[in-house]
């Protein structure tokens, strides 16, 4: 029983009941502040599965999510903490909407261009923590915090020097880096769902198979069991540690080109962090850091953001709650030693009957 | 007769392989009873049964011939059943009273009475001989009484059955003698205490009664008055082993590594190895000897490209390789079985199939254009696992979930089948069973005879004159004597060892 608690199926146990053990409890806020909590479970799923806009809206809402967990994940595999997502997303999001505003050409080489632009912005971000990590051994995880005031403010300057067209934002793209895309959207009922859905779905094959069928993956995982047994193999545990986060933080980037080819068409003036990366730390967990798992995990953050919505209109559940929910379905997983322990305490049981 | 615990027809089955079959044990009161198996025979299943952390399959267990379920340490605990660990679990930076009394505290109006706790504890250490100082710090004191406070951890909790997993794998020969002591004084206190080993001379030494098994199965329980070494190595491997290592003259050639006036700094910046030289000739088997700490690991560290040298050269079958990274080191014809397989032997979160190929994954055909080929890869692996007789689950078994013998097995066969020109083996049976030793040994005087050269630093002086054709001692990061084998003996390597000079003519005594 034991090895079976350790054993594969677990790690798909675990998040499954981390989920329930969140509804659960947020079933019991919900009764706690006076609320039905079937009616409000029911607004959130008909506010993701009710029309074909609900649903189109989380889609788009779960693609930057897939990229920002993968992001996560991957630096986590080569044993990176990398906090600075949000950072190398904004950056991505910012230079893709640039290069779709500065450059005329035609679709075929201006959009990958312009999502090129993104991934390489925030590939240039996450270069700089693993530099710093690999050459003189300063802690990645304070570098990344303190790298995404430095991309928030500094994109915010730029746009508010030489970008504001109206308001707080840039200008439209050009159609030619666009991700828009009609059909999608007119099979949603014009949803802002948007091509970036399917890219995002491909880097998930990506980050698989760089992981687990190229020898970089096979180096990077090792690096990030045991560096000393990677170094005594003669793998350059250095340059896998820097190379980790530049593919993490071009991961990171392509996001944020998501977000500004494909949702806003525009970068504005943030006032606040977008927290879609952070939300990658979070889906990155639930996902235990593997392509499927992701995929899944930003589903169902997706489509509790846009749930939520549903949740205020037709039940009058604060939309709070649901980012409540969202938290303890976090807490649940990273206490899966608690459930863990619940399961092996249940056994036990059992056999002492 | 009086037995304190009766394991009766223990079985204990994980998915895939039975641990424990029809295992019996049974421990008189006053005894010092072994529990004699290879490595991952299942010995430590077998007490994690008896110590609640596994619950057997079929079988009972009595405490003084009363049947008891133990379903948590907890219970073990209330029984009198105390567990010294090889690996110690004590808190670094608490005293010794401090973990001790950790989960017992004892408390007069809420707050921990210290005053009380290591009163008790010196009256205990007294009482037993353990000679531990109650406030001193566990990271300040030495291994061997790190392990007494473990010892003084279970007396504390009352306990009247010791069970001692291993407990000489870390200590020196004069902490061995300690403890040895200590075991009798707890005998004579009433006591009993079960022993797992796979030391055959400390269970001549100290031990009543032995129980051997072997791949899960209980062989049977010998009187050791009546038993010899031979015969309990025979029981425990199933067939005849020698320790006389079986070779014959080397037939030594070219140098193949040479390292001249070497000197390479440790982390503080300590010239550990000084102006060293050394040459391993192709055929040879040349041992080092020394005291642990005298350079060794900076040595092989430097020769293998893991530290970087000060100044001095090292030269690999003519090839200049002092500055070379370790993936160089390697093409050029070294394979290393490092003394620490944990930290640098294995990725043990990859499978026993990677780690295999963790030296040769990059080249083809098991990588083609950056893409790794697994089938390929699992293929050589299946064929070495079968060759060097690595028991494993399965190649896909992950490398940290098999013995340490069988770990082992698995880096020789990836060093060795490379078929480099030079072997650095460093401690190359520390901690693993007679066979596994005589299985290693013997590799190596093979790997000698097809004409490779083999640097073997071992801390085991019996190793190093057995399996080597010249000794050297190192001292204080020099060699300071070269000697033949077939010449020596302890005495004189243990004399050198410690920095004394070679005497000329005969040994007075």
């Amino acid at each position: 029983m034991i090895n079976m608690l350790k054993g594969r199926a677990f790690n798909i146990v675990i998040p499954i009941i981390a989920i329930l053990f969140g509804f659960l409890a947020g079933a019991l806020i919900m009764l706690l502040s006076g609320n039905n909590p079937i009616t409000g479970y029911g607004a959130l799923i008909s506010g993701i599965f009710g029309e074909p806009y609900d649903f189109g809206e989380t889609l788009q809402r779960m693609t930057p999510l897939i990229f920002s967990g993968l992001a996560v994940a991957f630096a986590f595999r080569t044993g990176l903490l990398n906090i600075g997502v949000e950072g190398q997303l904004i950056v991505g999001w910012f230079t893709s909407v640039y290069v779709g505003l500065a450059i005329e050409a035609p679709m075929v080489i201006h959009l990958p261009l312009a999502i090129g632009a993104g991934a390489v912005a925030g590939a240039l971000w996450g270069f700089v923590p693993g530099y710093l990590k690999a050459r003189f051994q300063v802690h990645e995880v304070i570098v990344t915090i303190m790298m995404n005031y430095i991309a928030i403010h500094v994109t915010n300057s730029l746009i508010r020097m030489y970008l504001l067209d109206s308001g707080q934002r840039t200008g439209f793209i050009n159609s030619s880096a666009s991700l828009e895309s009609p059909f999608l959207s007119e099979l949603t009922q014009f949803s802002r769902l948007h091509w970036g859905f399917f890219i995002a779905a491909a880097a998930c094959v990506i980050m698989w198979f760089i992981l687990w069928k190229t020898r970089k993956g096979f180096e990077l995982r090792s690096v990030g069991y045991n560096k000393n047994a990677s170094l005594y193999s003669g793998m350059n545990v250095n340059a896998n540690i820097v190379l980790s986060m530049v593919v993490s933080g071009a991961f990171a980037g392509a996001g944020g080109a998501m977000v500004g080819l494909g949702t806003y068409q525009y970068a504005n003036i943030l006032p606040s962090f977008t927290n879609i990366g952070f939300d990658g730390i979070a889906v990155a967990l639930l996902g235990a850091s593997t392509s499927v798992g992701i995929f899944l995990a930003a589903f169902l953050f997706g489509g509790l953001q846009q749930g939520a919505n549903m949740m205020q209109a037709q039940a009058g559940v604060a939309p709070e709650l649901v980012e409540i929910i969202i938290a303890l379905i976090i807490f649940f997983v990273a206490s899966s030693y608690i459930i863990r322990w619940a399961f092996a305490r249940m056994q036990s049981r059992k056999e002492e009957k | 007769m009086e037995y304190v615990i009766e394991m009766n027809n223990i079985r204990k089955e994980f998915p895939g392989i039975v641990a424990n079959d029809n295992i019996t044990l049974q421990l008189q009161k006053g005894e010092i009873h072994a529990l004699l198996g290879e490595n991952g025979a299942g010995k430590s299943t077998l007490m994690n049964v008896l110590f609640g952390l596994y619950q057997p399959e079929q079988g009972e267990i009595k405490v003084r011939g009363e049947k008891v379920d133990i379903t948590d340490p907890n219970k073990a605990n209330a029984l009198g059943i105390g567990m010294v660990h090889q690996h110690f679990m004590l808190v670094q930076n608490f005293t010794v009273t401090e973990n001790i009394i950790l989960g017992s505290e004892p408390t007069s109006r809420g707050s921990i009475d210290l005053r009380k706790a290591e009163k008790d504890v010196k009256e205990i250490s007294d009482r037993y001989g353990l000679r531990v100082d109650p406030r001193a710090k566990i990271e300040d004191i030495s291994v061997g009484m790190q392990q007494r406070a473990e010892i003084l951890k279970t007396l504390y909790r009352g306990a009247e059955i010791l069970i001692f997993d291993e407990p000489t794998a870390s200590l020196t020969p004069q902490e061995i003698k300690d403890l040895i002591e200590i075991m009798n004084n707890l005998i004579n206190e009433g006591k009993s205490i079960v022993l797992i080993t796979h030391k055959l001379k400390e269970i001549m030494e100290v031990c009543d009664r032995c129980t051997v098994i072997r791949r899960g199965v209980g062989v049977g329980t010998v009187n050791v008055a009546e038993a010899t070494e031979d015969s309990l190595a025979e029981m425990m491997v199933g067939r005849e082993v020698s320790f006389k290592v079986e070779k014959t003259p080397a037939s030594p050639k070219e140098v193949v590594l040479n390292v001249k006036d070497l000197v390479v700094e440790d982390s503080r910046k300590v010239s550990v190895v000084d102006k060293l030289n050394l040459e391993v000739r192709e055929g040879e088997i040349m041992g080092v000897a020394g005291v642990d700490g005298n350079g060794q690991t900076e040595l092989v560290e430097a020769i293998t490209g893991l530290r970087p040298v000060k100044s001095g050269t090292i030269t690999i079958a003519g090839q200049d390789t002092t500055k070379y990274k370790p993936r160089k080191v390697t093409e050029v014809g070294i394979g290393h079985i490092p003394q620490d397989r944990h930290k640098h032997g294995l990725v043990l979160d990859f499978t026993i199939g990677e780690n295999i190929l963790l030296q040769t994954y990059y080249q083809k055909p098991y990588t083609n254009n950056g893409i790794l080929n697994y089938n390929r890869m699992y293929e050589k692996a299946r064929e070495l696992i079968e060759e060097y007789d690595v028991r494993t689950p399965s190649a896909e078994t992950r490398a940290g979930a098999l013995s340490g013998g069988n770990q082992q097995k698995a880096i020789i066969a990836r060093e060795v089948d490379r078929s480099p020109k030079v072997l650095i083996a460093a401690q190359p049976t520390r901690g693993l069973d007679v066979g596994a030793i005589e299985f290693i040994h013997s590799k190596l005087i093979e790997e000698r005879d097809k004409g490779k050269g083999i640097l073997l630093v071992s801390l085991e002086l019996e190793e190093v004159i057995n399996v080597s054709d010249r000794i050297a001692v190192i001292y204080e990061g020099e060699i300071v004597e070269i000697v033949d084998a077939e010449d020596t003996n302890e005495q004189e390597l243990g004399l050198l060892m410690a920095g004394g000079k070679k005497e000329e003519g005969e040994p007075t005594t």
